[in-house]
């Protein structure tokens, strides 16, 4: 089993992203279970989002406290929680981030990283405002790249299914990142 | 097809195939997005229904009783707050022997104010006479509605639907949904015998005597009754038609030779699954059995499953204060009558209350106090309290 622990802020999609995951998934005909961090969510607050994945049924059913990968969707979340917490050596940590994966020295010791300019590809393509750009879709160009987890062309056919609006901009900032993401 | 959906869209989904025909709810967090999704199917004209916005849970259940008196399919969901609410109407459409079917998410009762799940609120309207079910999947919440339906109008009593809070409600996974045409075929379209009929003018709910009060709680009790076996051949047909079956009232899951069995409900029997796997590996003889109804009590198997067993451990997600486990104190009851030298002892854990996490590490920690101890020395075992 995969588990996968995705940070960002109320509403910047952690939610909806880790759904997107686990459709993509499905679609390659493996379990998939996907969930909040149980609890009230709040605009500009820290926020959880959960996916599962193994190629027989789930059975688990509680939180993830040990997961192989983490996506952080806000670069200021790193300063803020511990956003390795219970991540197994060796993981991946997914940043949002204009900088270079060596930028993040402490997260290298045990873990591995990867960057991309979600950012600034979701706004080159009209995603959200400058404020608050739509970063969740990018950043899963940016997962399945680095972890090699599924096919671009299923994600690509899941964010056309479950992104509510601009489908189009959200796949093509989905392939800039996955070509862009550095590791 | 398969789609994935979180589980108050499964409820959605279910009232949908289900063709119900008045939907009457008030909104309520962790239930919210089932009322939302149906309220959008009505608008869209996927579903023909009449969507009646109400002022509160009380108002909500007392439009479900007026519309299926009528003789229409009638739907609600609601949780916690909503549900203790309704307490009073609960007891009228079960008595007017009402086939309503109600989704509950299990959320916890404040105060400390709680969103969470725990199983006090539905398990607190034990004795008014609705079935309950409660459901360990996405799947299985959507099967048990459609399921419901046809065990409502055959006994004619209002079924109850359970699913956790966030921990179904809230989480995504593949439910599998069916062609229309096959529900269809399934479920049949009301027919309630007793509807408001102005050609054959009756009265309902009026003024009842003693000379017959009695009388009718004997049939609700029957009916109750009658429902085991309802159940068991609703839920064989529903396996053919579709290829998925629960075991009706509970589910066995590894007995046959196991030393210490295990009794867990809703989604602590799903993560249960894994724990029993990981400790039959380790050669401990050990199952489990998973309370999918709690009403009606399913006590013949209670008694074939646990019964010549060396110990139990039941996992309650709830409290009756000053008692104990509300599973685990109907599980002691209906041993008590058997033999002695079969009657295995009964411990009795308390977990997971308010949403507290129940993780295999929970469910192990059970396991292993049950295997060390001979017999309960308390009558509530508490798992995680901080002192």
């Amino acid at each position: 089993m995969i588990e996968v622990r995705i940070h960002g802020r109320g509403g910047q999609g952690a939610v909806v992203a880790s759904k997107i995951l686990a459709v993509t998934i499905f679609k390659e005909g493996k379990y998939v279970q996907s969930f909040p961090n149980f609890g009230v969510e709040r605009r500009g607050a820290p926020v959880t989002a959960y996916t599962r994945i193994d190629n027989k049924v789930i059975f688990l059913r509680c939180k993830i406290y040990n997961p192989d990968h983490v996506v952080i969707l806000d670069p200021s979340l790193i300063e803020a929680i511990n956003i390795t917490e219970g991540l197994k050596e060796k993981g991946w940590v997914i940043i949002n981030s204009d900088k270079e994966p060596s930028h993040f020295n402490s997260l290298l010791k045990k873990y591995r990283v990867a960057t991309v300019d979600a950012h600034s590809i979701a706004l080159k393509h009209g995603l959200g405002s400058k404020a608050n750009p739509i970063v969740n879709t990018a950043i899963l160009g940016a997962f399945c790249k680095t972890t090699g987890l599924f096919r671009l062309s299923s994600l690509l056919e899941a964010v056309r299914e479950e992104v509510p609006a601009a489908q189009e901009r959200n796949v093509q900032a989905v392939e800039d990142a996955y070509h862009q993401v550095k590791y | 097809m398969k789609k994935i959906l979180m589980g108050n869209h499964a409820v959605s989904y279910g009232a949908l195939l289900s063709r119900v025909e008045v939907i009457a709810a008030y909104p309520i967090t962790p239930q919210t997005q089932v009322v939302e999704e149906l309220s959008k199917m009505c608008a869209q004209g996927k579903l023909k229904a009449r969507y009646i916005n109400v002022e509160s849970e009380h108002s909500a259940m007392a439009a479900c009783i007026a519309a299926e008196q009528a003789g229409a399919r009638t739907f609600t969901a609601t949780s916690s707050h909503g549900l203790t609410l309704m307490h009073e109407l609960l007891h009228w459409a079960a008595g007017a022997r009402l086939p309503i079917v109600m989704a509950n998410i299990n959320r916890s009762m404040a105060p400390g104010w709680s969103i969470w799940t725990d199983q006090n609120d539905s398990l607190s309207q034990r004795d008014t006479g609705w079935l309950q079910i409660y459901c360990e999947s996405n799947q299985e919440v959507f099967d048990s509605i459609i399921q419901a339906y046809k065990i409502a109008e055959r006994v004619l009593l209002p079924v109850m639907v359970v699913l956790d809070a966030f921990v179904l409600s809230h989480t995504y996974e593949p439910v599998d949904i069916p062609e229309q045409e096959l529900v269809d075929q399934f479920l049949s379209k009301l027919d309630y015998p007793y509807k408001l009929d102005v050609k054959n003018p009756c009265s309902f709910g009026s003024l009842l005597p003693p000379e017959y009060y009695l009388e009718l709680r004997y049939k609700m009790q029957k009916a109750m009754e009658e429902a085991h076996d309802v159940i068991i051949k609703v839920d064989k047909e529903y396996q053919q038609m579709f290829g998925r079956s629960y075991g009706g009232l509970v589910e066995e899951y590894r007995t046959e030779d196991a030393e210490l069995v295990l009794v867990a409900s809703s989604t602590v029997a799903s993560t249960a699954r894994m724990v029993v796997e990981q400790l039959r590996d380790e050669g401990v003889k050990v199952g489990m059995i998973k309370m999918r109804f709690f009403r009606p009590f399913p006590t013949q198997e209670v008694v074939n499953a646990l019964k010549g067993k060396k110990k139990v451990a039941v996992i309650d997600r709830n409290i009756s204060y000053g008692q104990g486990g509300i599973f685990c104190e109907e599980i002691r009851s209906v041993l008590y009558n058997i033999d002695q030298h079969e009657r295995p002892p009964v411990f009795g854990y308390i977990a997971g209350l308010g949403g507290r996490d129940i993780t295999p590490t929970t469910i192990r920690e059970i396991l292993s106090h049950t295997l060390k101890e001979d017999k309960p020395k308390e009558n509530i075992i508490w798992i995680g309290v901080k002192h």
